[in-house]
């Protein structure tokens, strides 16, 4: 059956027309899909491993362009009309995307979106589409599929509607199925789910699935060939096991290399408490007010006790919408809580934002998003001094200049960065910056909400020895929020589990990783460990 | 959805009260009264005139007196078109203003999303720079400059149009003043659809609807336009308020009897009850069409329905 090849893109080229000039995303590429295989494309953000796809399906956004030729079973695509197209299109190759929050029409029932492709591509009648669509949500075992028609994208959660986008694009058979990250977006428990889904569909059914993917457990697990791009050209080709056992190429080595190691030591046991936080509570108010009847009152954070010590990385994981970073908020007082926090020796349960104030500089935050955490309209330079105008008022413009450079440097940044705007910079370089920022104030305790979580893996890795580095150079204690345990096993010493708003369990490193005694802790391990089986470490 | 309804007419009252308790005092700020003007009564008159009106009695007694009336859908006569009441003279004028008014927002809608659409379909290119030029002269003319020009070119040279005058309500007397009203509406509904309906064929499930293989009709008017439509059915609001309502200029120009003079002169003769018939006939508009474009918004998106 694999012996058929049914899509191959010969000299792909994709240009952007930008403000910049052309920018070519993809360098003339060759890939080849064989009937019923599992090909994965694999490569960091910016590598065209995404716009390879898009311009095989003509997606390309308005400014791009694409030559060459992908050919499905003989026809090159990139020259059929829109009419032709549109009968390849959904019909024999169909693609889902990375965001499951958005790629659904918020405007129209599951039904409607389901029906819409059935109809449109096999010419059914209004009920035959029904049973059909009906059909295709028990195939991807959304429970309750009758009732589930009837609803709205924003009534189901991430993890239903990737299961509805997979159903859609399933929906008239196809002979291949692109899919775009399909698990990026998603809580680790719930990628394990969609990844068997995508397993047992195609056992089901047969078609080939192309995998564009960053992460290499699902590459390693799933595909039977993979094509590593760089940089908008393919560096290396091959089956799967092979190029695992014995990479080539050095970017693929560095890509299999990049999963954070190492272990964080527990601090000593006499090391004091920075930060507490006694029977922590935070409770939002939902609806209400006036003639609103009863508002719902949520319980992000119920009751939790935490003691951070000086030198002492705690990690908080637990899947979105645990209250993890509400927690973090709650003990740094950026939100209103119940309970006892503690900060030194003093109780800033009751502070208000000016008793807070001078303690800001020891209790520094940094975000998840490096693109949206820095203004756009400040240099490097500003944004990172900012602070520095607040909790040290007396430096002079020299001296702030001074400190701006140190801190860069610290940061690994070229200190005259810091002439640039933010927008000039990676991901990785901006969350450098967003660290150079809270570093500049030498604080004592840093929150650190999903620091890697928006970055490449071999990115997430630099930065994991930064924030170490960092640790060890001042002593600094860290809130570690993340829902990544692999960079939070490289990263705590302690670690915390959340669910719901509850701890769920809690204690050293090792133990809970080697140990895991709930059963909530144990899912979240083999959930992770499903998908990353495979990862190699240096 | 009918106690949602319900509520908001509800905090309507409230709302209402404090308009009309603020007009009604803002106005008594301004100096000068209803029969003070150049052409001067006689003293013994205007203390009649005032007298007989109740302008004599302290304020607050005044406020209670409107405010009592008001309630009872009375709102007093106008002190200086003294044959008619103010209820007369809306039920006379209103319905004119919102022939004219609500022709104009049908045409401002219908033509301007056309536009507007027809533009970001072909974004960067000769149609959408003539929709932008046109949207850009829409709105920066003045319709005192925009009447004029009409009433000239169809109504003087070509002889298509009349001049001016209401005609009972032809058809033909019609098209001069609804044009002037809808053109610059057109060029604000036209830009604001360009930019809703770009954003919108760029979202996600449009890229979705497209590699589903659906048609480009589907793709555009089914699942973009019904997105990129939410803005212009805020704007519809104040807009059909401030239409509906009639417009000074307009009405003027092409000397149509409509409800839009009387705030101004109203406002300038020190009419009071006028000038408060005004505001709550406007008030009133303003949080009822307001209330149908929240209902509005709930029909097109489920995300924001009611209960």
């Amino acid at each position: 059956m694999a012996s058929e090849t049914i899509l191959s893109v010969k000299d792909l080229r994709v240009r952007f027309q930008t403000l910049d000039g052309t920018v070519e995303a993809v360098k003339g590429i060759n890939i080849k899909v064989n009937a019923g295989e599992t090909v994965a494309v694999v490569g960091e953000s910016g590598s065209g491993k995404s716009q390879t796809m898009m311009a095989a399906m003509s997606l390309l956004s308005s400014n791009g362009e694409a030559t060459g030729q992908v050919d499905y079973r003989g026809r090159n695509l990139l020259e059929m009309t829109k009419h032709e197209l549109n009968k390849v299109r959904g019909r024999k190759i169909s693609m889902i995307f990375q965001e499951p929050m958005t790629s659904l029409d918020p405007l129209y029932t599951i039904g409607n979106q389901l029906i819409e492709p059935i109809r449109r591509h096999r010419g059914l009648n209004a009920q035959a589409a029904r049973e059909e669509a009906l059909k295709l949500l028990r195939l991807v075992h959304i429970p309750d599929p009758e009732r589930r028609m009837k609803s709205y994208p924003h009534e189901m959660s991430g993890g239903q509607r990737q299961r509805v986008m997979i159903a859609m694009a399933l929906a008239n058979d196809p002979d291949i199925l692109i899919a775009d990250e399909p698990t990026t977006a998603l809580d680790v428990t719930i990628q394990a789910q969609i990844l068997m889904l995508l397993a047992e569909l195609q056992r089901k059914l047969g078609m080939a699935i192309v995998f564009i993917t960053h992460d290499l457990g699902i590459v390693r697990r799933f595909a039977d060939r993979v094509y590593v791009m760089r940089q908008g050209e393919v560096v290396e080709e091959g089956d799967a096991e092979a190029l695992f056992a014995n990479p080539q190429h050095a970017y693929t080595k560095m890509l299999l290399a990049a999963e954070p190691t190492g272990t964080k030591a527990a601090p000593p046991a006499n090391s004091p408490v920075l930060l507490e936080g006694r029977n922590v509570e935070v409770v939002f108010k939902i609806g209400g007010g006036f003639l609103g009847g009863e508002p719902l009152m949520l319980r992000a954070v119920d009751k939790i006790s935490i003691r951070l010590k000086r030198n002492q990385t705690i990690g908080i994981v637990g899947e979105s919408g645990s209250g993890k970073s509400t927690l973090g908020r709650a003990l740094l007082r950026l939100l209103p809580s119940d309970g006892v926090i503690r900060f030194g020796d003093r109780d800033i349960s009751e502070a208000d934002r000016r008793a807070m104030r001078p303690l800001r500089r020891e209790l520094q935050l940094v975000f998840q998003d490096p693109f949206g955490s820095l203004s756009p309209r400040m240099t490097v330079g500003q944004v990172i001094t900012e602070g520095l105008l607040v909790h040290e008022p007396s430096l002079t413009g020299k001296q702030r200049d001074h400190r701006a450079v140190e801190a860069l440097r610290e940061v690994g940044l070229d200190p005259n960065a810091r002439n640039r705007y933010p927008h000039e910079f990676s991901g990785g370089q901006r969350q450098r910056i967003a660290i150079a920022r809270a570093m500049i104030l030498k604080p004592k305790v840093v929150v650190l909400d999903e620091p890697t979580s928006a970055l490449d893996r071999s990115v997430q890795k630099q930065i994991v020895e930064l924030l170490r580095k960092l640790q060890a150079d001042h002593q600094l204690s860290y809130l570690f929020i993340s829902h990544d345990l692999a960079v939070v096993r490289a990263m705590a010493d302690y670690i915390i589990v959340m669910k719901q708003g509850k701890i769920v369990e809690e204690g050293p490193t090792e133990e809970i990783f080697g140990n895991p005694r709930e059963v909530y802790t144990q899912t979240l391990m083999n959930a992770a460990i499903d998908t990353a089986r495979f990862r190699i470490s240096a | 959805m009918l106690r949602y309804v319900f509520r908001r007419l509800l905090t309507a009252i409230p709302t209402l009260f404090v308009i009309v308790t603020v007009a009604f005092f803002l106005i008594r700020v301004a100096p000068g009264g209803p029969f003070n003007q150049e052409r001067g009564l006689s003293p013994e008159i205007r203390a009649n005139l005032e007298a007989q009106f109740g302008l004599n009695d302290p304020l607050w007694l005044q406020y209670v007196h409107y405010l009592g009336n008001l309630l009872r859908g009375n709102f007093g006569p106008s002190y200086n078109l003294p044959d008619f009441t103010v209820t007369e003279l809306f039920a006379k004028g209103l319905p004119i203003s919102v022939q004219i008014g609500s022709s104009a927002l049908v045409l401002a809608l219908l033509l301007g999303s056309i536009l507007g659409t027809i533009a970001a379909l072909n974004q960067n290119k000769l149609a959408d720079y003539s929709v932008i030029a046109l949207a850009t002269a829409g709105s920066t003319i003045p319709t005192f400059v925009i009447a004029p020009v009409i009433q000239l070119v169809f109504g003087l040279s070509w002889k298509l149009l009349p001049i001016g005058g209401w005609g009972d309500g032809a058809f033909i007397n019609k098209v001069g003043p609804v044009l002037t009203l809808a053109l610059p509406q057109i060029a604000i509904v036209a830009r604001l659809m360009r930019g809703s309906m770009i954003e919108s064929l760029r979202s996600h499930h449009i890229r979705t609807a497209r590699a589903l293989g659906l048609s480009d009709w589907s793709v555009v008017v089914k699942h973009a336009l019904r997105g990129a439509v939410l803005p212009i059915v805020s704007f519809t609001g104040p807009a059909a308020a401030a239409l509906l309502t009639g417009s000074i200029i307009v009405e003027t120009i092409f000397s149509i009897p409509g409800v839009g003079r009387y705030f101004v002169d109203a406002a300038l003769n020190r009419d009071y009850t006028l000038v408060m018939g005004t505001v709550v006939v406007i008030a009133l508009f303003t949080i009822v069409f307001n209330l149908i474009v929240d209902l509005l918004y709930a029909v097109v998106d489920p995300r924001v329905r009611y209960d």
